[in-house]
């Protein structure tokens, strides 16, 4: 049982760990992300920077669509101009590795607030058509602006390097992927404990009172759309030194809709959910792969059979949480959490 | 219990004249001319669909009148957005409760306080020293001079959601409080309220009045409670202001009678407002 604490401080009461309980979970995870690399193999290390490029670009959505209540469509695509931009930057101006990275949030952070200006008059499903459209013509204008995005082949990126060294392996691109990730993710917490936080999810609730507060929409939303699209600019540019070569095809839409459905799935409006949709979304088609091939020696010759079952089992995974878990993965963790907090003393 | 020392803010003057607005071929406001002095309470009162709540919304900038302006300490803001009235010292409640509902109590008061601080984006990212420092100002302050005041302390961390009607209206004034106004307009403040909650809010008004020095505006139908707290009496009947004066005139006053009932006894309409108030 957690020991009830006193707070005796209002500092402590608005700490963003608040119990020694969080802050040993907290230490534990630190230490577990900082020895994963020693124990993965290369294959789940892989898969491991792909997940903390996802959290970035969720949590990033997250505060758009989680938190202010915009629904968006175009994280996509906003990802990819931050790949385009490291693309660029990197092969024609030669800067440093972090810059390119920040880069990439700010040029992409540029093009969001763009996307966003219908968001003063439009919103729900009308502004996720307008962001769907935004979507494409920036597909559009990938394909066609040879010059910088090389077209439809794309460009190559060489392997990024920081403080002399090559970061090539996932083994190497972790040590600075992960720890990128976890600063987004810290400033988006810190983000809600302060006036901007609470002006965001006042703007999601009930945009008529907020100002009246005094809040400006227009700015706020706006603000909102930079951030997310920073995230996403962000993760596009980690993206491309993680894969190396970005085409328009490496940013398809249905990408939009895998990082809306991590946010619903974990939890809108949480800072845990996004992250825990990330891994879940990109994780459990690969648990499955495994399932299926675990399952191959029970059923021989079925391996061209199973394959689809994998798509149509994590579609209705997905399914089963929405329907069961409308508040995402997120409420699973806090009614744990709960369980713990009270036991032994009441269930 | 420490509260602003009374005279830190400076009660805002309000002058309307000449308002007129309508929705389509509907007047719902014509010609409306009122005054709210500094540091006074003013009760606006009328009929059913009057243009009580227009004229509110007008003052607060949702709603544009046709003609007319609206002052404050002689400042022309009729045509300004409402979160430049609300910088202005302008703040409100509404007549169907405007609160965050899956915010906690403390985190709908803190909103209030959102056009005073400075935090900028990056220092938010950051929590660096200002931004907590910030932070933690408004905590103290809003615990101090607000959560103490409304006798709120139990529930600061609920979410609105879960609390009793009477008790939202409160956090209501609460977060209204915490934006510093100077003029504090209130919509159906005891609406929907038993006798004992009705009679705190009015002691809360009341002291907002004299200890905070700020001026008040206030929409109610509880006759008892506006003959008990007002100074000032306006009296709105389909759009246009038939009396205003001290509760005292205004009660006696035949037409104002003949307003809400059709027949000049102010007595008649004494009891007939008082059920009103009731069983809103
Ligand atoms: N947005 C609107 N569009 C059209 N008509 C409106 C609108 N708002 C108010 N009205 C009309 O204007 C008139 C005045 O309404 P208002 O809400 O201001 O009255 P009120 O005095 O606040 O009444 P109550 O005591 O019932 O709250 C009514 O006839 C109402 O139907
Ligand atoms: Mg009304």
């Amino acid at each position: 049982m957690r020991i009830a604490t006193a707070k005796e401080t209002y500092v402590a009461d608005e700490g963003l760990l608040t119990t020694n309980t969080q802050r040993a979970w907290m230490i534990i995870l630190a230490l577990v992300l900082v020895l994963a690399p020693f124990v993965l193999n290369a294959y789940w290390l892989y898969l491991a920077c792909l997940v903390a490029i996802n959290v970035a670009s969720a949590t990033g959505l997250n505060i758009l669509t989680g938190y202010t209540g915009l629904v968006s469509l175009g994280q996509a695509a906003f990802m990819a101009v931050g790949a385009y931009a490291v693309a660029f930057l990197d092969g024609h101006l030669g800067t440093p590795f972090l810059l390119n990275i920040f880069a990439a949030g700010l040029v992409a952070a540029a093009v969001g607030v763009l996307v966003g200006v219908p968001s003063l008059r439009v919103k729900g499903l009308y502004l996720a058509i307008a962001t769907i459209a935004a979507s494409f013509i920036l597909h559009f204008v990938f394909t066609h602006w040879v010059s910088v995005t090389g077209g439809m082949s794309g460009v190559n990126v060489a392997p990024a390097r920081l403080f002399g060294i090559e970061l090539a392996s996932p083994f190497a691109l972790y040590f600075v992927i992960v720890p990128i990730t976890a600063v987004m993710v810290l400033g988006a917490a810190n983000l809600f404990r302060t006036r901007i936080g609470r002006a965001f999810i006042a703007i999601r609730d009930r945009d008529i009172s907020a100002e009246v507060l005094g809040i400006p929409l227009l700015q706020y939303k706006l603000m909102s759309f930079a951030l997310s699209s920073f995230y996403a600019g962000v993760a596009g540019g980690m993206w491309a030194y993680f894969f190396r070569v970005v085409t328009p095809e490496s940013f398809p839409f249905a990408t939009s809709i895998f990082f809306l459905a991590a946010v619903i799935v974990g939890g809108l409006g949480t800072i845990l959910g996004p992250i825990l949709g990330a891994a879940f979304m990109t994780l459990v088609p690969e648990l499955l792969k495994y399932v299926v091939e675990w399952l191959g020696p029970v059923f021989p010759n079925a391996g061209a059979a199973l394959s689809p079952v994998r798509t149509i089992v994590f579609g209705a995974l997905i399914v089963f949480f929405l329907v069961f878990e409308p508040q995402g993965l997120a409420e699973i963790v806090r009614r744990i959490r709960r369980f713990f907090h009270l036991w032994p003393f009441k269930t | 219990m420490t509260r602003p020392a009374p005279g830190t803010l400076a009660p805002a003057h309000l002058a309307v004249s000449g308002l007129s607005l309508s929705f389509g071929g509907l007047k719902a406001l014509t010609d409306v001319s009122f005054e709210v002095r500094p540091g006074t309470i003013t009760a606006l009162i009328g009929p059913n669909g009057a243009g009580k709540t227009s004229l509110f919304n007008c003052i607060s900038g949702f709603y544009r009148p046709r003609e007319g302006h609206i002052r404050l300490d002689g400042q022309d803001i009729t045509h300004t957005h409402p979160p430049a009235r609300a910088r202005a010292g302008l703040a409100r409640t509404f007549q169907n409760i405007a609160l965050f509902k899956g915010m906690t109590v403390l985190d709908n008061i803190k909103l209030g306080r959102h056009a005073h601080m400075r935090t900028n984006l990056l220092q938010a990212l950051a929590y660096w020293s200002a931004a907590r420092r910030e932070e933690m100002e408004l905590r103290a302050e809003v615990e101090r001079q607000i959560i103490d005041f409304l006798e709120i302390d139990h529930i600061r961390n609920k979410p609105v959601a879960s609390l009793s009607y009477g008790l939202q209206k409160r956090v209501e004034l609460a977060r209204a409080l915490a934006m510093r106004p100077r003029l504090l307009m209130l919509d159906e403040p005891v609406a929907g309220m038993n006798r004992e909650e009705t009679e705190d809010m009015a002691r809360f008004i009341l002291d907002v009045k004299e200890e905070w020095g700020i001026s008040i505006l206030m929409v109610e139908h509880d006759m008892g409670m506006v003959m008990d707290i007002s100074d000032h009496v306006v009296v709105l009947n389909f759009g246009k202001v038939i009396a205003q004066g001290p509760p005292a005139q205004v009660q006696g006053d035949p037409q104002v009678a003949a307003a809400y009932l059709g027949s000049g006894n102010p007595a008649e309409l004494m009891r007939r407002l008082s059920a009103i108030g009731e069983a809103a």
